[in-house]
């Protein structure tokens, strides 16, 4: 092959090595037998079958001619390391075994003929492999399944004398049968082939390490190499990879140590190479990847330097590059096979590598090979060689096989490397490159470097722009910029678009150009002053409908096509109008909106600023000023424009409003009326719009989404305000450009109203009344406010069951139901005028208690101007208050005996008492205006049921009772017998009359009933008097359906005599009453003790005198004579009253009047 | 024989590069940008054990041909990168320890220093700093 692949690895270097083993005597093409032998050899070969290669070969081919073997070295002078075929030739033309095939039966009748025929056919291999080890093994294929071993008499005989006549030994030969089973046999049949091939290598390796001995060091130092090589081979040969890649680490040592000069350090390096890569496969082959990766450090380290010489340095770059890429090939092999890699350890590393040395490699190329086009390539070839090929690796082919270190030839030498030059001139360096970038890039991405790829494809882009292929190059560049932007590396940024610029220029591409050129002088751009105002100079002529200026260090031919590219666009007439959206870059053009308030009200105009910045060197012009809302009947109020001359554009005038002066702020105010519906919206700025150059040249809309800001602004302003720098003081109308926030959305909101809102009410509210609230409402506007509507109610948002519980009405006079709203919404209250006051009542009623809160909304119309625009705007006013609501009292309720003692039943037909207590828990009086007792139908009252309590007033605290005498007629269910309930109605005291009464109904609780067979009531005065008569009628009722006897008897006390029955015994029939007539004679005066009454009933033994108490009085008071009786009138009030006294320090006094009039009733109350 | 200090953000923006000699410049600046990959790599593996443990010093980054790449970061994540040239056998472990211990010390001083006045650029006195060390090893 020709030189500009001789640092390329041959084939037979980068394949696995297998044993070679040739087939002969199949007729493949026309024996189907034979076809289908073969074909079980050869087809379906996976790693599980031995590791040969088979060939097919007619029995009489010539196998390359072994040379004599040489008896002494002693003369002998090697001429090169390694012969370029010996590896093709150990692996595909020197057999380890010839296999001989023949078609023989054990009981063919020809038998003699036949062998004979066959030693023939062994003996022309033997000829042919004269002087080789190769071995020999004949197969013969037979029709017949052959017996068990032994079993065959003639079989054992003829195969014995078979092998005998083609001088074999019993080991190399074999029977095939051609049946079904043909894989199985097949498959036996290699294994012992490659046991025979083994055999073969290692025959070859002991043969190579006898010559050892008769090397010496100064004459055959190549050899020691040679030799090395070999047997390493030999033993990939043989499957032996430890000894292989033992055996090679000494040969790369040797290689070494070899004398190197500039003659030979071509092949030094391309031996070297070959058996590093060697090397590396093993270990990756052993799974030992750190020992790989050592032993090519080693190899680089020690071969790095070795360059040659200085005129074909490119060389060495070309050879450091295979070597990284092979190396990295190796790795991602193996990664493929299952090894991890690491992200700091990956072939892509390797890749990148390779790919430097192949950028080297250009530029020693374009260095070295700049030859004149007169240079011609010298004739007759200095690299052609008799054979076409190279004799050893890595010799010259001007000067094969001369050791010699001074070149006898220096002529020669000098064409040789003119030829190589001129050759490499040819290279298309760029397209090796990238294939190597591309390979890192794609590596890298796996092993998560994004940054280390970008890097890469600024290469590649970088390279494509060297191999003129602009198109590509500004895609990759334009991918991996915004990396860059985004985390702020401008200096890298810069480069990338300094390139891109080119690249853009170089294809006219306008709007990539001009994109560019704005980042390109923008603040993130490094360049220096005098590049920025060339930049801004082509800008201004792309903006003028001419051409730019070419960038510098840009190819000649590339920027004469470019030249003419731009004068088409300059003719091209329309689509001159670029929109360039802004956020994502950085341009010099920097702006910021800014509304001046969060909030506007909509009788004020909104007010903005949009704040410009200019970061290139010179001044520039701007032709318009445009800012976009998301109601977009604002733009047209927020547009800045100035018709300009195009020959002003060059002229450098800071003077014009439309002209932005590098390193100052400029400041543009606008102000507009919002719209009356827009209130309660957001108003935002959704883009600004600047245009740079003219529509009849180019036009370039700088776009800024939303209120400005670009690609760096957001961290800018992070960092601005992190900053603890103090900044110098500007003049009034200037600002810092750092502290302009942008603030790009505003709200419009109502106006402020101009009325007052009072609430008057009494807190707290009381449950269920009619709570009556006064809202006053006050204009102090100036004009007519109109359409004056209240909401007023219960707030919405709170407890759902409040709304329930709260009705609101405007109507206090009567009690509302539920039925009502807990909110009445827009209540019209018809027009105010300026100074006018209005008051409305609003009832509440709320039928629980806790806290609500309530909102009075008060809204209307006016006419404003804004300036000079008359809008007519809603104000609105809210007051909320929180009302708490409390019971206005507590209402106990109890049930006494007669004699007011605690009763928990009652007993059928017997009178008791129930008594009421209201107890006022309202801070405010409150108005008993009566109250009822609502009895239900089993319970009857004893005498009239008239309220006690009627228009009493109850301050905090106060309580007033009543007590109704009741009767319960006897009942069958044991249980509780409902009483009633009790109505009380109650307003609060207040002055105004209208307040409706309230009902609270108190469900008054259910007494359990009892009956009791006999009633025992006593019927006697209300006093005695001392020596008078005081006659007493006990009356006995039989309360059973039963004849009742009953024993009375009546038990003598100190204070009374008495005549009557002292101890009786008689019979009450069912229903009806016995009378017990007695004449007590009081002696002493005081509160006296009664005879007392027993009675015993025969029937009921559990009819106790104990129970007997509850219904007939102990005692009595008894007065003095009747002479004493006016003197002691009054005295007897006063001691009624001391009795009472403890009853009216505890109650109201209605208690007190009820309790006397009770007294003063003989029949029921005794006290 | 080439050195390089970088100091790069939380965020992995640029604070301050510096490199002996000036030739060559914005290989090393996509040299030390591409070393973040690592960086990044190597804070995220550490996690909140980097907290605790304290050791900031992530030692060599990845070896290339011709340089030594080696890092450091901060608590607050402030890295420190710094490329040697690979010949350079005087610079060891140890003292590349050292000098990115003096760097971060020196960082923090202009940091902390609340007497930093307006137009001064706060890494006046890390320049200082820097080029006396690298006077040192160059």
């Amino acid at each position: 092959m020709t030189p500009p692949t001789h640092w390329d690895f041959p084939v037979e270097l980068c394949c696995r090595p297998m044993a070679f083993v040739t087939l002969t005597g199949l007729d493949v093409v026309y024996n189907a037998v034979h076809r289908a032998v073969w074909d079980a050899f050869c087809a379906n070969r996976r790693a599980d079958r031995v590791p040969i290669s088979f060939k097919v070969l007619p029995g009489d081919h010539e196998y390359p001619k072994c040379r004599t073997k040489r008896t002494s070295y002693e003369w002998y002078i090697p001429k090169g390391i390694l012969k370029t075929g010996w590896m093709n030739k150990h692996l595909n033309l020197v057999p380890a075994l010839v296999v001989v095939f023949y078609e023989l039966d054990w009981d063919e009748p020809q038998w003699k003929e036949k062998q004979l025929e066959c030693a023939t056919r062994v003996e022309i291999v033997r000829q042919s492999l004269q002087g080789r080890n190769t071995k020999v093994a004949v197969v013969l294929i037979q029709k017949k399944t052959p017996l068990p071993p032994g079993e065959d008499v003639i079989a054992s005989e003829r195969a014995a004398a078979l092998c005998n006549a083609c001088d074999l030994s019993g080991k190399s030969l074999f029977v095939l049968p051609h049946t079904d089973h043909l894989v199985g046999y097949i498959i036996r049949l290699e294994n012992a082939f490659y046991e025979h091939a083994q055999t073969y290598y290692y025959t070859e390796i002991r043969r190579v390490k006898s010559h050892k001995e008769f090397l010496n060091k100064t004459t055959h130092q190549l050899l020691f190499v040679r030799h090395q090589f070999k047997i390493a081979f030999f033993s990939e040969l043989k499957q032996d990879t430890q000894n292989a890649l033992k055996n090679y680490r000494t040969a790369y040592n040797l290689v070494h140590e070899l004398r190197a000069h500039e003659t030979n350090i071509l092949e030094i390096k391309t031996m070297a190479g070959f058996i590093n890569y060697k090397i590396c496969r093993l270990c990756f082959q052993h799974n030992t990847p750190l020992d790989a990766i050592a032993q090519f450090r080693k190899h680089i380290d020690l071969c790095k330097k070795k360059i040659g010489s200085a005129e074909l340095a490119f060389e060495h770059a070309a050879w450091m590059s295979k070597q990284f890429q092979a190396f990295g090939d190796l790795f991602d092999e193996a990664i493929k096979l299952g090894l991890t890699a690491i992200q700091t350890q990956n072939p892509g590393f390797y890749y990148q590598q390779a790919a430097y040395y192949a950028q080297e490699r250009k530029q020693l190329a374009s260095m070295l090979c700049n030859h004149d086009s007169s240079v011609t390539y010298p004739s007759p070839d200095p690299l052609e060689t008799p054979t076409g090929v190279l004799d050893f690796y890595g010799q010259r082919p001007w000067r094969q096989g001369i050791l010699s270190f001074d070149l006898s030839d220096p002529e020669k030498e000098k064409m040789g490397i003119l030829s190589l030059q001129l050759k490499e001139k040819n290279v298309l360096h760029s397209e090796l490159i990238i294939t190597l970038l591309s390979n890192a890039v794609a590596q890298f991405k796996k092993y998560k470097c994004p940054r280390m790829k970008s890097h890469l494809m600024v290469q590649m882009g970088e390279e494509y722009y060297y191999a003129k292929d602009y198109a590509k190059a500004l895609k990759l560049l334009d991918y991996v910029m915004c990396e860059y932007r985004s985390e702020g590396w401008w200096t890298l940024l810069t480069s990338i678009l300094t390139t891109a610029l080119k690249c853009s220029y170089l294809m006219a591409q306008l709007k990539d150009y001009i994109t560019y050129s704005l980042e390109l002088l923008g603040r993130a751009s490094t360049l220096k002053e005098d590049q920025k105002s060339r930049i801004e100079k082509n800008l201004i002529k792309v903006l003028m409908n001419e051409s730019p200026d070419p960038e510098p260090d840009c190819d000649t031919a590339a920027v004469k096509a470019s030249q003419k590219l731009w004068a088409d666009r300059v003719s091209l007439a329309g689509s001159n109008i670029f929109t360039i959206e802004v956020q994502d870059f950085i341009p010099f053009v920097q702006c910021k909106a800014k509304f001046l308030a969060p909030s506007f009200h909509v009788d004020v105009p909104v007010q903005f600023d949009v704040y410009l910045r200019a970061d290139c060197p010179h001044p520039i012009r701007f032709s318009k000023l445009c800012i976009s809302f998301n109601n977009q009947d604002y733009n047209q109020y927020c547009v800045v424009e100035e018709a300009y001359q195009k020959s002003d554009i060059l002229e450098q005038s800071s003077q014009g409003t439309m002209c932005l002066v590098p390193g100052k702020t400029r400041k543009f105010s606008f102000k507009f009326v919002a719209k009356t519906e827009d209130v309660g919206k957001k108003i935002e700025i959704t883009s600004v719009d600047l245009i740079l150059g003219s529509e009849s040249g180019r036009c370039v809309i700088l776009n800024w989404r939303g209120g400005g800001g670009d690609a760096a602004s957001s961290q800018e302003a992070l960092q601005a305000a992190r900053s603890f720098k103090r900044r110098p003081k500007l003049p009034d109308n200037e600002v810092h450009w750092d502290t302009l926030t942008i603030q790009a959305s505003t709200m419009i909101i109502s106006r402020v109203p101009n009325i007052s809102v009072q609430l008057r009410h009494e807190p707290p509210a009381l449950t269920n009344e009619m709570y009556c609230l006064i809202v006053t409402v006050e204009s102090h506007e100036e004009t007519v406010a109109k359409d004056v509507k209240l909401t007023a109610g219960l707030k919405p948002g709170q407890d759902a069951n409040l709304t329930q519980k709260t009705q609101v009405t405007l109507h206090g006079t009567d009690a509302c139901d539920d039925s009502f709203p807990a909110l009445l919404p827009d209540i019209p209250v018809g027009d105010l005028q300026p100074g006018e006051k209005l008051e409305k009542p609003i009832y509440i009623r709320c039928g629980t208690v806790g806290a609500r809160m309530f909102l009075f909304y008060i809204s209307y119309l006016i006419n404003t101007v804004v300036e000079g625009k008359e809008i007519l705007c809603r104000c609105h006013r809210d007051e909320t208050v929180t009302i708490d609501t409390v019971f206005p009292f507590d209402v106990a309720v109890k049930f006494v005996s007669t004699k007011l003692e605690h009763l928990d039943r009652v007993f059928a037909d017997i009178p008791f008492l129930l008594m009421t207590d209201i107890l006022s828990a309202s801070p405010w009086p409150i108005t008993i205006v009566t109250s009822q007792l609502q009895l239900s139908a089993s319970m009857t009252p004893v005498d009239q049921l008239e309220s006690y309590v009627g228009n009493v007033v109850l301050q905090t605290g106060e309580s007033a009772s009543e007590c109704f005498c009741l009767r319960c007629p006897p009942v069958t269910n044991a249980s509780g017998v409902a009483t009633g309930c009790y109505v009380i109605s109650w307003k609060r005291s207040s002055p105004v009359e209208s307040v409706p009464v309230v009902n609270t109904i108190i469900t008054l609780p259910h007494v359990i009933v009892e009956s009791i067979p006999l009633h025992v009531n006593a019927d006697l005065p209300s006093f005695g008097r001392v020596r008078e008569s005081l006659p007493v009628r006990y009356h006995l009722q039989n309360k059973t359906n039963l004849v009742q006897d009953v024993e009375v008897s009546v038990e003598p006390s100190d204070a009374f005599m008495f005549s009557g029955l002292k101890q009786i015994r008689l019979r009450i029939l069912p229903g009806m009453q016995q009378e017990m007539l007695y004449n007590f004679y009081p002696l002493m005066a005081g509160y006296q003790q009664l005879p007392s009454l027993h009675v015993n009933l025969m029937r009921f033994p559990n009819f106790t005198n104990q129970l007997l108490r509850r219904f007939i009085p102990t005692n009595i008071f008894v007065k003095v004579r009747l002479q004493f009786n006016h003197a002691m009138k009054n005295r007897s009030f006063d001691f009624l009253r001391i009795i009472l006294s403890p009853f009216a320090q505890n109650s109201a006094f209605s208690f007190h009047c009820c309790c006397l009039q009770n007294i003063l009733s003989p029949k029921t109350l005794f006290i | 024989m080439s050195l390089q200090g970088d100091l790069s953000s939380p965020q992995n923006y640029p604070l301050y590069i510096r490199s002996v000699p000036t030739e060559n410049e914005l290989k090393f600046h996509y040299t030390v940008h591409t070393s973040l990959d690592v960086v990044d790599e190597k804070i995220s593996a550490m996690g909140k054990a980097l907290v605790d443990q304290r050791e900031l010093y992530l030692g060599l980054l990845y070896p290339t041909e011709d340089y030594k790449v080696y890092g450091y970061v901060t608590n607050s994540k402030v890295k420190f990168v710094m490329v040697v040239d690979s010949s350079n056998t005087a610079l060891r472990d140890n003292e590349i320890r050292s000098m990115f211990r003096k760097l971060h010390n020196s960082y923090t001083d202009i940091m902390c220093n609340p007497s930093i006045t307006r137009g001064q650029d706060p890494f006046q006195a890390f320049d200082t700093m820097v080029n006396s060390m690298m006077m040192q090893v160059c």
